[in-house]
């Protein structure tokens, strides 16, 4: 039966070819935006550590003299209070993270010197993130306190200094110091870049930038601060730094620290201790209030930051109206289209056709237009996804088709077909024979 | 005109009638507030910067050499980038229109406040106002005497030493306006870090380096401080010497250092276009969908009315039969479609007004103006018309003979 009805499809589809035509073409109009800017949301929303995630935590204190207990604390640490919350251990995993744009010196590899962002953390960063290495591996907690003059470098900077041959030993001279590559990351590239999230809220949905690539170089924590002193930029400060760059014990806030907690006993734990240490803290007359402290999950962290770019949610919205108003398109046209053949259902309908199996036929009509609409919209969200890759926004080389959303541009567009036959269909199914067969 | 008998036709066809209604509804409303983006976008990016942005250009060098020399080396760039020809004036400076990173600092009327009055950008760089082209509204331009080394400002605001800080400044018109309303702005003192500071001058506009709030966009001061950090500012005498100028500049920073590393060069009329890129985009994005959005509704438009004109062949026959002219019969489609867009328009406006509203809520956009309303109805009507003027013609072209076939 099924195969009749694709037949009778296709015969009536032929039939008229500017209204099947129209109807496709709204279909894959409304589909390729729709699509389009579904994929760049579902791209840019998405968890960056799927199955982790609700372990990493965020926790922050206010040490800002000039902040208030009702307020939000300062969106990163100061120095002193990041560094005795890793100190403490307190987490299954903890990682201080701090980025600065430092000058690589021309040395084994580098012809002439370049600027690059380095990150700087320490050792569990890897482990924490499940980052991929491709050569080498992390350096050792050792590494971290001995302040060794040790890096990870990115696949990119791998590619571009050693055409992505085997670096582990190598050194780079960054500033003045040579350092020596211990790992060699594979392509990683999370989105949002989540671990450099901060300061969503001021900036008014202009969050493109959260989905920059991860920095080029990473070395310990404590050696990149020696190695890129009087480089480093603060979040805010509450008094001007001693010395410019120079961040280490200032009034600023500049450092973030990461944690991982396994279980629920953890989280509520260390949601305590971080309470305690800001009450020790203002006990001992460093912080001038202790209220105000946050422990947020990452995806709780990544929402309270506004990540999806307003723009970007702007465009989603104005495509699914885009979408509704096609498809309106199409029920009128379909409706026009199966009500225009009243004569010919009703004449299937007097051979012994039931409602159910005229509705079928109809209903198989309409997914067929979906079918190519859908086609055709896939082919408008390769063009809409290449014009997207082609802007100059952060996150433009993440903008590609994967499988599920390739699955729903079919499933969405042979759906919103079938929905807007429902009607037309309903309407074909209704049509009393008789009075049909009495004008033919 | 006859609108009784089309509104009886169009109870009978009521399914098909809502269904354009609410499509050009939907257009209508999306299509203005589209448009009110669009014009809020290209608004935006036609933002006066209040320097001389043709003549001038902006290149940053990073790391030149170690700490102590580089007053020095400064005063080198800047004399060496005044004897390239065809430059006018030169400026070392912390920061720049357009230029995305900014230094940006609470400030306070009454040093007694808990909260700061308002949130205004730090410019600072000897020569500042010449190079910029800027305009002097009232007052007086900062002197010689005004200006300190940045480094000793760093170091006396730790110390805690009000001697070593500048105690005058210079402020937008725009922040004038807000600290002072409707009084002189000259010889008036606000608070910075529990410094006063005395305005001595009042330059016309000067937008913020990155603007992330339209209404505060200029709120800017700048101080007296003498920058040694590699970022330079060039005006040159004619717009068209830019290019060899940018070319001759980075050449001659080079030469005087091989070792520099050149982070930014580039003329403002490129910063501008850069910073507002996004803004670009959108609205690019935005005049594809109106399109997109306005050429299907039309189709739709088309279809229905192509279908409806087939299926009332035998009736636009009988009327021919009984002495209807072609143009009687072109007008009642013509005034069918006028009526279903006055509902559809009529939804619209409304849908229109909420959208915005919600815009107001979410995206911080302004009211959307009334001119919208009476543009939209008109450009939807038109598009209306024209849609359906072929099927109109198509039903006009019916003879009468068809009355009495098939009957």
């Amino acid at each position: 039966m099924f195969g009749y009805y694709l037949d009778l499809a296709f015969h009536s589809l032929r039939l008229n070819k500017v209204l099947t035509a129209l109807m496709v073409l709204a279909i894959a109009v409304g589909i390729g935006a729709s699509m389009t800017t579904l994929t760049v949301v579902h791209l840019l929303s998405g968890d960056p550590l799927p199955g982790r995630s609700q372990f990493i935590y965020y926790p922050q204190v206010d040490a800002d003299t000039k902040g208030k207990d009702s307020k939000e604390p300062l969106d990163m640490l100061d120095y002193q209070s990041a560094v005795d919350m890793w100190n403490a251990k307190r987490a299954d995993r903890q990682a201080l993270t701090v980025q600065s744009m430092v000058r690589l010196n021309p040395g084994d590899a580098v012809k002439s010197p370049v600027l690059t962002m380095m990150l700087s953390t320490t050792t569990d960063f890897f482990t924490m993130f499940d980052v991929p290495f491709r050569y080498g591996g992390p350096w050792s907690g050792q590494d971290d306190v001995a302040r060794s003059r040790v890096a990870v470098i990115t696949d990119d900077l791998n590619q571009k200094l050693f055409h992505g041959e085997n670096s582990v030993g190598r050194t780079l001279r960054l500033r003045d110091s040579d350092v020596r590559i211990v790992g060699v990351l594979k392509p990683w590239r999370p989105s949002p870049q989540f671990y450099a999230v901060r300061g969503g809220r001021f900036a008014d949905g202009d969050t493109s930038d959260f989905y920059s690539k991860p920095e080029n170089i990473i070395t310990p924590f404590f050696s990149g601060l020696e190695i890129n002193d009087g480089n480093f930029q603060q979040f805010t400060c509450w008094h001007l730094p001693e010395r410019a760059g120079h961040l280490v014990n200032s009034p600023c806030a500049w450092v973030a620290l990461w944690v991982q907690l396994n279980d629920a006993s953890k989280v509520a734990d260390y949601r305590r201790f971080v309470a305690d240490y800001a009450a020790q803290q203002m006990a001992l007359g460093r912080f001038t209030h202790a209220g105000n402290t946050r422990m947020r999950s990452l995806m709780e962290w990544l929402d309270f930051n506004g990540v999806l770019p307003g723009d970007v949610r702007l465009q989603a919205w104005l495509a699914v109206a885009f979408l509704a108003i096609c498809l309106l398109n199409t029920v009128g046209l379909l409706l026009a289209k199966f009500l225009r053949r009243s004569g010919e259902i009703g004449l299937r309908r007097a051979l012994g056709a039931s409602r159910v199996s005229v509705f079928a036929q109809y209903m198989v009509e309409a997914g067929m237009i979906g079918l190519i609409g859908g086609a055709f919209g896939w082919l408008l969200t390769l063009l809409g996804l290449w014009l997207i890759r082609q802007q100059p926004v952060a996150y433009a080389d993440l903008a590609r088709l994967d499988i599920p959303m390739f699955t729903l541009t079919f499933l969405a567009a042979i759906g919103a077909s079938l929905m807007a036959g429902l009607l037309p269909a309903a309407r074909a199914c209704r049509v009393v024979p008789a009075w049909q067969l009495k004008t033919l | 005109m006859e609108i009784l008998p089309i509104l009886s036709t169009l109870r009978r066809h009521k399914i098909t009638a809502f269904l354009v209604v609410i499509e050009i509804a939907l257009t209508c409303a999306i299509v203005c507030n589209a448009v009110f983006i669009i014009n809020q976008r290209l608004q935006r990016m036609d933002m006066d910067s209040g320097v001389d942005e043709h003549r001038l250009l902006h290149i940053q060098v990073a790391d030149i050499g170690a700490v102590s020399d580089q007053k020095s080396r400064t005063l080198t760039d800047l004399a060496a980038l005044r004897q390239i020809p065809g430059v006018s004036e030169v400026a070392s400076v912390a920061q720049v229109p357009f230029g995305n990173s900014s230094s940006n600092t609470g400030i306070k009327l009454d040093p007694k406040q808990k909260l700061s009055t308002l949130n205004a950008t730090m410019y600072s760089g000897e020569n500042m106002v010449p190079t910029f082209g800027m305009q002097l509204v009232a007052g007086r331009d900062l002197q010689s005497d005004d200006y300190k080394d940045f480094d000793d400002v760093v170091r006396g605001a730790a110390a805690k030493d009000a001697k070593a800080l500048p105690h005058v400044v210079l402020i937008t018109q725009g922040m004038a306006n807000r600290l002072w309303p409707g009084q002189q702005a000259l010889g008036k003192q606000f608070y910075l870090l529990d410094y006063p500071m005395t305005v001595v001058g009042v330059v016309k506009e000067l937008v913020r380096p990155s603007i992330w709030d339209d209404s505060t966009k200029s709120y800017s001061m700048i101080f007296p401080m003498r920058m040694a950090r590699g970022e330079y500012v060039i005006r040159t005498k004619t717009p068209e010497d830019r290019d060899r100028v940018l070319a001759a500049a980075v050449a001659k920073l080079k030469e005087i250092n091989q070792h520099r590393v050149v982070l930014k060069k580039h003329t403002f009329d490129d910063m501008r276009h850069d910073f507002f890129q996004n803004d670009r985009a959108m609205a690019g994005l935005l005049i594809g969908v109106c399109v997109a959005l306005l050429i299907v509704t039309a189709l739709g438009i088309v279809g229905l009315g192509s279908f409806w004109v087939a299926q009332r062949r035998r009736q636009i026959g009988v009327r021919r039969a009984l002495g209807a002219t072609r143009s009687n019969i072109l007008h009642y489609f013509q005034t069918e479609n006028f009526l279903l867009a006055t509902i559809g328009i009529a939804v619209g406006m409304v849908l229109a007004y909420g959208i915005n509203l919600l815009l107001m809520v979410h995206y911080e956009l302004p009211r959307l103006p009334g001119i919208y309303f009476p543009v939209g109805a008109v450009s939807l009507w038109i598009i209306g018309q024209l849609a359906v003027l072929g099927p109109a013609m198509r039903a006009a072209a019916v003879p009468p003979v068809v009355a009495t076939r098939s009957v």
